[in-house]
């Protein structure tokens, strides 16, 4: 047997049981990771705008809290989330504004306006945030998020997609 | 290297022993009917990984169950093919292991000293079949539905305690989101506990006696 190139019977159904099972396995295991890890390789839309009030109520200089809900599908069920955020009018001209998300850039908690503090403050880990949402002390790593919005008919309308530099 | 690995290994696990007993076993001159029993094994192996990756979507809920195999078969990547391989696994791992008994009747291989190997292998066709009937209802759509209820039925027609057979079975007198649930626990937990002890004795026997003998003409 050694020497020559002839594959006894033996070693011929070890390798081809290995090769099936092999080719079994991998056939199996590959679709199973992408079966697993599937919706997380989802890209999830971009939802429709949405109208959070009219610019004539909303005062000039004092974060005005606004609140939306964005349903989703996730899977086969319709899932509701509620979003936040405040709306900072700079000054009386209609596109001096700033609209901040009110979750907070360290672990996602919902910050809220404090008055005698001037200052968005989180619940959570103490996080301290100015009126324009820069980080004024405790651990966030970045400034609160904002929302992009357009003026239409004097209604704030905004585009429910947080933007923040990222990092 | 690799060679100290495995010396290192196999002088405290004995892998070598291991293997001599369990792969490269005498065997009497067979045929490819002696391989119903490994490919039992092996089909079982395969409705255990594919129910698992199943379980990550499937709720077991009248509410959900049906979207959420709809949602299986159409928004998962590879769904289709992981419950394709469960569903038609099922009726073959049913008829694979119903003609491995049929081999082992029919060679007599059930006699002295494979007795006990036999009489597990009936507890396993029992629990097979189990199988069969408590994932029958999953999908929980009108061919579910109506097969359950006919079988628990079934099971109710014994005499004397058959309402408390079919109340046990549906977990209440109809089919409701109990005998979903229990029917769920029975073929994700407890039947695959059971299945899996059997198997283990089923195997421990084969490789204890050894496989028999086909008969000959003298037998």
């Amino acid at each position: 047997m050694s020497g020559s190139n002839h594959l006894s019977r033996r070693d011929f159904i070890k390798f081809t049981t290995g090769a099936v099972g092999g080719i079994i396995t991998v056939g199996i295991g590959l679709p199973a990771v992408g079966f697993l890890v599937d919706p997380a390789l989802k890209e999830s839309k971009a939802g429709k705008p949405i109208a959070i009030g009219k610019l004539e109520e909303i005062p000039v200089g004092k974060p005005y809290p606004f609140s939306f809900t964005i349903t989703r599908v996730n899977g086969w069920e319709r899932t509701a989330a509620n979003y936040g955020g405040f709306v900072l009018r700079k000054s009386a001209d209609p596109k001096d504004i700033l609209i901040l998300s009110s979750r907070c850039t360290h672990l996602g908690c919902t910050v809220n306006w404090n008055e005698s503090a001037n200052a968005y403050l989180c619940p959570c880990h103490d996080a301290k945030f100015s009126v324009q949402g820069e980080v004024l002390d405790g651990p966030p790593p970045i400034p609160l998020r904002h929302f992009n919005f357009t003026i239409e008919d004097g209604v704030v309308v905004i585009v429910p997609v947080e933007i923040g530099q990222e990092g | 290297m690799w060679q100290k690995v495995y010396t290192w290994l196999d002088e405290r696990l004995g892998l070598g022993d291991m293997y001599t007993a369990l792969l490269d076993r005498p065997e009497p001159r067979g045929n490819w009917w002696n391989t119903l029993g490994s490919a039992s094994l092996f089909l079982f192996l395969l409705q255990t990984a594919t129910g698992i990756f199943l379980t990550v979507y499937y709720t077991p809920s009248p509410d959900h169950a049906y979207d959420s195999i709809q949602y299986i078969m159409t928004g998962v990547a590879f769904g289709w093919l992981i419950r394709g391989i469960h569903h038609w696994g099922a009726s073959l791992m049913i008829i694979v292991v119903f003609i491995h008994m049929l081999r082992v009747f029919f060679t007599a291989s059930y006699k002295y000293p494979r007795e006990l190997t036999w009489l597990v292998g009936i507890g396993l066709l029992l629990m097979t079949i189990g199988m069969g009937f408590t994932g029958y209802l999953l999908p929980w759509h009108q061919m579910a539905f109506w097969a359950t209820t006919v079988g628990t039925q079934i099971a109710g027609s014994v005499p004397f305690i058959g309402d408390f057979i079919l109340k046990a079975l549906r977990g209440g007198p109809d089919l409701s989101a109990l005998t979903l649930q229990r029917f769920f626990a029975a073929h994700i937990w407890m039947l695959p506990a059971v299945l899996l002890a059997l198997i283990g004795a089923h195997l421990y026997l084969i490789i204890k006696h050894g496989e028999s003998h086909f008969p000959g003409k003298d037998d």
